[in-house]
């Protein structure tokens, strides 16, 4: 393992031995990887004191967090506690304190997993995220980051450096709910986060998300779509159900079946329906 | 462990950082677990493996004053750390609240989780002198234990928080 001086310098490694290098900020992810003997033989490039990646920008507009930014720094920010209370609840439902004191966010994208936590609620907040390289850099909406299963579309010399929210939820009726075996340490078995802009009785407009039901993390589209202009009445939440089971498409593995996701992620929708008719 | 190469061919090298209040120089690979250095080298077998995977909390330590999962960290990441083990938990002979209220109460059987039970109690009271019932449930989330069913551990650190007594 190296640990470049600043930025560039870790930028430079990778663009000149792209494929070389793997990136490693807490090492919550790799370090379980690394001992099982699934990373691929590798140099480790240390991210974990670069501080142009750490760090929470806060304008009238944007929060824009740095890619190091821990579960901890996530939780401790008051701006964010009030305005993505989505994101907050999944930071503290991530592994336990040990966890989150080093996990960070863009660990947690650039692991790729369709169980993250955080992603499905940095999906409804309509998340950016800025990819850096020796060449320059460039903003992605995280909405189809994700392509298949791990797989993303980021250049292997490339690194993430910020995730950049828009200040236009905070008024949106929210829920998140991970369901999982246990209260902490638990990979989710079916996560939904959920907001929704309601005026007059009616969802002008609303954004869901959910993890493990899918290859990637994923938007509800068509449920979406379906509620978009609508009353949140028991006929539209059974047509949105419907809908939600046709568009996810859960497995059976080690953790539950298709079945009891596709089911469970139903009721969660059924839950956020309560929210929106409160 | 600590002898096997790693794959990639690297060499060992010197790690500076502070253990327990004591300058101290890791002599090891880059990317072998800190606790195994922890462990083997400086012989702080207080520190536990239980999952080697992050999920147990049973090798939690302090890095800069944050609970971590030792099994998760690579040594070399602790340049320059400052390091806190269950054996720096103690005041010499003189035992923390949380240590005396596990004697006191019953909050150990086997005694594995022990330190890293320990350790996240501790680290929360550094946070919160008083805190709830809830957050000292919250606090110990990340510590499984497999024979107690955590009542007692539970007892013995809200105990050791009144005992402490609200601070200034």
């Amino acid at each position: 393992m190296e640990a470049p001086r600043d930025l560039s310098a870790a930028l430079e490694r990778m663009s000149r031995e792209p494929g070389t290098w793997q990136p490693f900020a807490g090492g919550t992810d790799l370090m379980v990887l690394l001992e099982a003997g699934k990373l691929p033989h590798r140099k480790f490039l240390s991210l974990w004191k670069l501080d142009e990646l750490r760090g929470i920008e806060v304008t009238p507009e944007h929060v824009t967090l740095g890619s190091l930014t821990t579960y901890t720094d996530v939780r401790r920010h008051e701006i964010l506690a009030r305005e993505f209370p989505l994101l907050c609840r999944a930071a503290a439902e991530t592994g336990g304190l040990a966890t989150q004191n080093r996990g960070t966010l863009g660990g947690n994208i650039a692991n790729a997993s369709p169980a993250a936590d955080s992603p499905p609620a940095l999906l409804v907040y309509d998340a950016e995220i800025e990819l850096v390289s020796a060449g320059g850099a460039r903003w992605s909406p995280y909405s189809g980051f994700h392509t298949a299963y791990k797989k993303m579309t980021m250049r292997p010399d490339e690194l993430i450096r910020r995730i950049r929210l828009a200040r236009a939820h905070h008024e949106w009726k929210q829920y998140y709910r991970k369901v999982g075996t246990r209260r902490a340490q638990a990979i989710s078995k079916v996560c939904f986060a959920a907001a929704a802009r309601v005026d007059a009785g009616r969802v002008v407009d609303v954004r869901i998300a959910l993890g493990s039901v899918a290859p990637t993390v994923v938007r509800a589209a068509s449920t979406e779509k379906l509620l978009r202009g609508e009353k949140p009445t028991a006929a539209l939440l059974e047509s949105a159900q419907q809908a939600l089971g046709r568009e996810i498409a859960p497995i059976d593995d080690m953790r539950s079946t298709a079945r009891y996701r596709r089911r469970v992620a139903q009721n969660l929708l059924a839950e956020f329906f309560e929210i929106l008719r409160s | 462990m600590l002898e096997t190469a790693p794959a990639t061919h690297s060499k060992k090298i010197r790690i500076a950082c502070r253990v327990n209040g004591r300058a101290t120089t890791l002599e090891t690979y880059p990317m072998a677990r800190l606790l195994d250095a922890l462990r083997e080298q400086l012989h702080l077998t207080g520190t536990k493996e239980g999952c080697g995977e992050g999920e147990c909390g049973a090798c939690s330590i302090e890095m800069d004053g944050a609970l971590v999962n030792s099994c998760l960290v690579p040594a070399m990441q602790a340049e320059g750390a400052s390091i806190r083990t269950i054996e720096g938990v103690a005041d010499g002979e003189c035992l923390h609240a949380v240590q005396q209220s596990f004697i006191t109460h019953g909050g150990a059987q086997c005694g594995i989780c022990t330190p890293g039970m320990v350790l996240a109690a501790v680290n929360l009271l550094a946070r919160y002198p008083s805190p709830t019932e809830a957050q000292v449930r919250e606090a110990l989330a990340g510590n499984l234990c497999r024979c107690t069913g955590y009542t007692k551990i539970f007892e013995s650190v809200v105990e050791a928080c009144r005992k402490m007594g609200p601070r200034a």
